[in-house]
């Protein structure tokens, strides 16, 4: 594994890229888009798992910089599974019944495009910080 | 490939270390394999510098610091926090003046102010992985000078970012890298050497750096060979740093194995490679030229300069001695630029500095902030003020080289020239913070116990100057004190600071000059009334039994060691002041308030 050029040196750089881009991407959460998947009994047990391992691999395959969490139950146990996705500078939007086809639908439309899609769940509490 | 959805980070700094990091760890490797969970990984760090609340565990994307974590806490984190989302309340750090959870790291106080060059991989990668110092632009810096620039152009981007000597003189490091490149110009070998001996009291700046990110040294010594026309780099650490020899020794062979030590680095030609020499602890040996003598295996001792190192240094041959906080800083200078850089700091200090702060402080730890950040600024709002709310006396800074600062000079800006100022001085980085607690005296004669024990005795200024005045400053504490030993204690001091050989002899009167110009009232107090203010000099001390609070339980009595406490049953008791030894038992034992010191 010798670097024999400052071009080896780079290639391999962005090779290791992603052992520490999760923990880079942790630290300016703020500039990135997050995804927070719900992941409480009620989530996982609607298929909360794959829609997070769904956004995990696609958004790392189509080089989209964002933070996918998982966070406890957000309340909508009806709608499980549920994402909240907040874009920089944004409100965050809560999704409910997402299955891999909605966060698909989700992240090409709303994601990449700023476009609404079907299923907000309106907020109807504010956080304390 | 596995995509994580949660990095852990254990610190594996020392402090940590030595409260079971690596025990939590194992167990959570352990627990997170028995419950098969498989997209979580584990990494052991160099140090997050909130050492007062290790060991810590910071838990990535969502930045949860959790604190005081212990063995027992893992399967509770991995359970609530990994598999459910939800944050272990109980282990989040708690805000002392809120008094509330602070679940991000960004939120607490002890980040807010600081600013990360120096340790800015310390608590982010793990040490012992070349990949990942790789992936965070590591080597890149070399790369970018070894194909982009030339020696000279690369020493004047050093001098423009104004990088000063972080070992604590303060010597501009691009001055002293052109020094070492053109003094002797056709020499038949040169040497980098790393300055790793560091050997103030409770400072452990450097050992961080060492521990959690030893690549950026090797990296800043190839860097610094390639300008100054180096093939071989030294790093003289001490034998006490068991840890950071480990970890750099780990570090040189993953580097010789990537070849980015070695011939032919990245198909340059450049050449360079590193050795460790291990130093026995001897504060002297921080001292240029005895760090030297001692490496080439001759005693610890400093000589006169001229000449200097970059002239005659290892072996006869120009060397040049740079510290591990200065190295440090190297890469990133090449990587960002030094327009970059000298927007950092001050006038005439730039970048930041690393303090490590101890003493009477809430948040004991490793700090970096930028150069003109006041001493109020570390000390309420990132050190979060005194220990139980006492009085702030005095700060140390520069170990047994500095001086003490006080409440007026809270609002200095901490840089090279501010803290020459007031009479102290920046100093490798130690930080040690005084209460109401402290006696001055007492304090001015810690340092100079340490560097009469630390003197080589080669030059009669330091080998009895010093001990001289520290016998007088053991006289003022014991009450033996006269008008006439504080003059001489004045004298003495002067004498020594101009006369002494090296660094060591002619800073080591800075605690007693700062102590008698800042505290000559204590000084005083000692001498003329034989008390001391601050109720610590024992001999100036005596314990008395208030007869109206007293109430003849005799449990004091009991519990004195020396049988020095006697009375009748329910009547107030007496001390015998000829028998007390003044250990303060009493005092702790009494429920009634009725004894207290004179």
């Amino acid at each position: 594994m010798a670097v024999k050029s400052l071009a080896d040196l780079k290639k391999m750089s962005s090779e290791f890229k992603n052992t520490v881009s999760l923990r880079e991407n942790g630290d300016n959460v703020d500039s990135l888009i997050q995804i927070k998947v719900a992941m409480a009994t009620c989530g996982i047990a609607s298929g909360a798992k794959e829609v997070m391992d769904f956004y995990l691999e696609e958004l790392d395959k189509q080089g989209i910089k964002a933070v996918v969490t998982q966070t406890g139950c957000m309340g909508y146990c009806y709608a499980e599974p549920t994402i909240e996705v907040k874009l920089p500078g944004k409100d965050p939007i809560v999704f409910g019944h997402v299955n891999v086809e909605k966060a698909s639908e989700i992240l090409e439309k709303y994601i990449k495009n700023g476009e609404l899609v079907e299923g907000i769940i309106p907020v109807n509490y504010e956080t304390v910080k | 490939m596995t995509h994580y959805r949660f990095h852990i980070l254990c610190c594996g700094g020392t402090g940590c270390k030595a409260s079971n990091s690596a025990g939590i760890v194992r167990k959570f490797e352990a627990v997170l394999k028995e419950k098969n969970i498989n997209d979580v990984q584990v990494i052991t760090t160099g140090c997050f510098g909130f050492c007062e609340k290790g060991p810590i565990v910071k838990i990535l994307p969502d930045n949860t610091f959790y604190v005081q974590v212990k063995e027992e806490d893992v399967e509770n984190i991995v359970n609530e926090h990994i598999i459910k989302g939800r944050k272990v309340e109980r282990l989040l750090y708690t805000d002392p003046k809120a008094n509330a959870h602070i679940a991000d790291s960004k939120h607490m106080g002890f980040y807010k102010k600081q600013m990360r060059v120096a340790l800015r991989n310390c608590g982010f990668i793990n040490p012992e992985d070349i990949r990942e110092y790789i992936a965070r632009d590591g080597y890149a810096a070399l790369g970018k000078v070894l194909t982009e620039m030339t020696p000279e152009a690369a020493i004047e981007e050093m001098k423009k970012s104004g990088l000063r000597g972080r070992g604590g003189a303060g010597f501009p490091t691009g001055k002293k890298w052109e020094l070492a490149r053109t003094l002797v110009p056709n020499a038949e070998q040169k040497y980098v050497i790393c300055n790793a001996d560091e050997g103030d009291p409770g400072a452990f700046m450097d050992r961080s750096i060492l521990e959690g990110d030893p690549h950026s040294i090797i990296e800043a010594m190839a860097i610094c060979g390639y300008c100054i026309g180096a093939t071989k780099g030294l790093v003289y650490i001490r034998a006490e740093y068991p840890l950071a020899i480990r970890r750099l020794q780990i570090a040189i062979d993953q580097a010789r194995e990537y070849g980015l030590l070695g011939k032919d680095i990245m198909g340059t030609g450049f050449e360079f490679d590193i050795e460790l020499r291990y130093g026995a602890g001897a504060f002297v040996c921080g001292e240029e030229t005895a760090l030297i003598h001692s490496m080439e295996g001759q005693r610890g001792e400093p000589t006169i300069k001229p000449p200097f190192p970059a002239v005659k240094g290892y072996n006869g041959m120009p060397s040049n001695v740079n510290n591990v906080e200065t190295f440090a800083n190297v890469p990133v200078i090449y990587l960002k630029g030094a327009d970059w850089f000298s927007k950092i700091g001050t006038e005439k200090s730039k970048g930041t500095k690393v303090f490590a702060l101890a003493g009477k402080i809430n948040n004991v730890g490793l700090i970096e902030v930028p150069m003109g950040t006041t001493l109020r600024e570390i000390i309420y709002e990132i050190g979060g003020g005194i220990k139980g709310g006492k009085k702030f006396k005095a700060v140390q800074t520069g170990g047994p080289s500095g001086g003490c600062l006080t409440e007026k000079h809270l609002d200095t800006p901490v840089d090279y020239e501010s803290l020459a100022a007031a009479k102290s001085i920046m100093g490798s980085g130690g930080m040690i913070v005084m209460d109401e607690d402290n006696c001055m005296v007492s304090i001015a004669k810690f340092y100079l116990d340490f560097t009469v024990d630390e003197s080589c005795g080669k030059c009669t200024p330091c080998r009895v100057g010093n001990k001289r005045m520290n016998e007088i400053l053991d006289k003022i504490i014991k009450g033996n004190g006269t008008m006439e030993d504080l003059d001489t204690l004045k004298n003495l001091a002067n004498v020594i600071k101009d006369t002494a050989l090296c660094g060591l002899g002619q800073t080591a009167p800075n605690p007693v000059i700062s102590t008698l110009d800042n505290f000559y009232d204590e000084y005083l107090a000692h001498v003329k009334d034989k008390k001391c203010p601050a109720g610590q000099c024992k001999d100036l001390l005596s314990y008395v039994i208030n007869p109206e609070k007293c109430i003849g339980c005799t449990a004091c009595a009991r519990k004195c060691p020396v049988n020095a406490i006697t009375g009748v049953v329910k009547q107030p008791q007496t001390i015998d002041q000829e028998k007390c030894i003044k250990c303060g038992t009493c005092i702790d034992t009494c429920k009634f308030g009725a004894i207290s010191k004179q």
